[in-house]
């Protein structure tokens, strides 16, 4: 019935041009088109932020957009955090704050941290759980998580994503990291 | 969930949006940012065959403050105003509504649009006495926040018409507060209640506004504690005295979160804290 329809973006720094069905959710343009399968599907109902991705650098649940609603746009998933081996000062943080058990929620985690970081560089303890509301963690109780964003904000890059990722630009920013030495 | 199968247009003018939504008829829908839709489309309830997505349309993004007022384009994003200051009572309200990834979907136009009693911005709107502009292809016209809420999830707006831009005036020296009582966090509101209140030089309640969420079909106005305390010291005494009047003539419908009673023990609550913070005292 309904005719499917081009669309052109960025993902993780590739650039891909798909057709698809306007009713295409963006969670399963990542995952079953482009198999990028580190962002979940939880809930399902724009609740549990599993599928948390960013569109042009800011943090949405990719269960709720339509992957024609992201034609044009610059994607970037928990797949394009790191640079290389190296990872992003908020993975990096997670690891070692155990910031997560079974991981399912993780992904989402981090990309809405992402959001909070680049909003706000030096949150306290009340912004980070308020910032996070989007977010639901059914093994940790939250108390690592919250931990390990909070260490990760001491790192000068932790808000940055970089985006849109692997270019001369993201780099050198992985350079950077590097250079600097990771972790909280 | 996937939603059943529709047609999708994103036209790059406000007069294609139009045309195609009227083209399109009842069964067309315009898409902001699909964070009310969408859900909705995902479990069946809504069916469109028509998507018209406004994201290329121009022109209707951002808040501009102008002769008194705000403003503010219909596609501008809760994320684009939350916490803003010099928007006040939009500002604060804002950064209450669910959490930042739907605040960075979401738009002012799609949350009156819907007209959904527990959504925040409908009764900013109502208190603040704002208007929005609304078009169709032939005419423009404006719809006060009195008339533009009809019913549950009913509103004045026709079905090949858009709204455009939100006008709310700067009501500068007033204090403000919307208190949003929610049983898990970026939940809807069990019930919300946004005061506005302009003190006199002697410290005297000048003027006043307080609204409810989600307790009738639609926003609705506190005419009962306006009354009460229009006038009078800004004494926490007198305070508690006219929030006692919040629950006076509601009839809210009991949900899942709360029955009717406990609705209208929160609207005095929240009435009291609610004009005391606006108030500052
Ligand atoms: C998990 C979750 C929690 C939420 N919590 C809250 C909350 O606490 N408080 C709250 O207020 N809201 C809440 N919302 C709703 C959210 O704010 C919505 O984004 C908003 O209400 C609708 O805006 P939208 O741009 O997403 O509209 P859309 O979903 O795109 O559209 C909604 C309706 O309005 C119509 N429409 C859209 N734009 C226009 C226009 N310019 N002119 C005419 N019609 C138009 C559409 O056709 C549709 O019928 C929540 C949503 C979710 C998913
Ligand atoms: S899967 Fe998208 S919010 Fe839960
Ligand atoms: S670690 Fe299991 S859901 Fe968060």
């Amino acid at each position: 019935m309904s005719s499917n329809v081009p669309v052109r973006l960025s993902v993780n720094g590739r650039v891909h041009e798909l057709d698809v069905e306007p009713r295409l959710l963006l969670v399963h343009l990542l995952r079953d088109r482009l198999g990028l399968t580190g962002s979940h599907v939880g809930c399902d109902t724009t609740s549990c932020g599993a599928c948390t991705v960013h569109v042009d650098g800011e943090a949405v649940k990719s269960c709720t957009v339509l992957a024609v609603q992201a034609d044009g746009t610059k994607v970037t998933t928990i797949e394009g955090l790191a640079q290389g081996d190296q990872l992003h000062p908020l993975q990096e943080a997670f690891w070692e704050d155990h910031g997560l058990q079974c991981g399912y929620c993780t992904p989402g985690m981090i990309m809405a941290a992402a959001d909070l970081l680049a909003r706000n560089p030096d949150p306290t303890e009340e912004e980070i759980r308020h910032g996070l509301e989007g977010n639901l963690c059914r093994c940790t109780g939250y108390h690592n998580i919250v931990r390990a964003v909070s260490d990760a904000a001491k790192h000068p890059h932790a808000g940055r994503i970089p985006h849109p990722g692997p270019t001369p630009e993201g780099a050198a920013i992985g350079l950077e990291l590097a250079r600097e030495g990771l972790g909280a | 969930m996937i939603p059943a199968e529709f047609d999708y247009v994103a036209p790059d003018s406000l007069d294609a949006a139009l045309r195609a939504l009227a083209h399109g008829g009842e069964d067309a829908k315009a898409l902001a940012g699909g964070h009310s839709l969408l859900p909705l489309m995902k479990m069946r309830l809504a069916v469109p065959t028509l998507l018209v997505d406004l994201r290329h349309v121009p022109g209707l993004r951002g808040a501009q403050r102008e002769n008194g007022s705000w403003r503010i384009g219909a596609l501008t994003r809760h994320a684009d105003l939350q916490g803003r200051a010099e928007l006040g009572i939009v500002g604060e309200a804002t950064s209450l509504i669910a959490d930042q990834q739907v605040r960075n979907r979401g738009t002012i136009g799609g949350s009156l649009a819907h007209g959904d009693p527990a959504s925040d911005l409908p009764t900013i709107l109502v208190a603040m006495e704002g208007t929005v502009s609304v078009r169709n292809s032939a005419a423009s016209r404006e719809i006060a926040a009195g008339d533009l809420f009809q019913d549950y999830m009913t509103t004045a707006i026709a079905a090949d018409e858009l709204i455009t831009e939100v006008r709310v005036p700067a009501l500068e020296d007033w204090g403000h507060a919307y208190e949003k009582f929610t049983r898990r966090a970026e939940d809807w509101a069990m019930v919300g209640v946004c005061a506005l209140v302009r003190k006199g030089a002697d410290g005297s309640c000048e003027d006043v506004r307080v609204a409810f969420t989600n307790m009738a079909s639609t926003p609705i106005r506190a005419t009962a504690v306006e009354h009460a305390l229009r006038g009078q010291p800004l004494s926490s005494d007198a305070i508690t005295g006219a929030a006692e009047q919040a629950a006076e003539g509601t009839d809210p419908p009991g949900d899942l979160n709360a029955t009717p009673e406990y609705k209208r023990h929160l609207a005095r609550v929240l009435t009291r804290r609610a004009l005391s913070r606006a108030a500052g005292v």
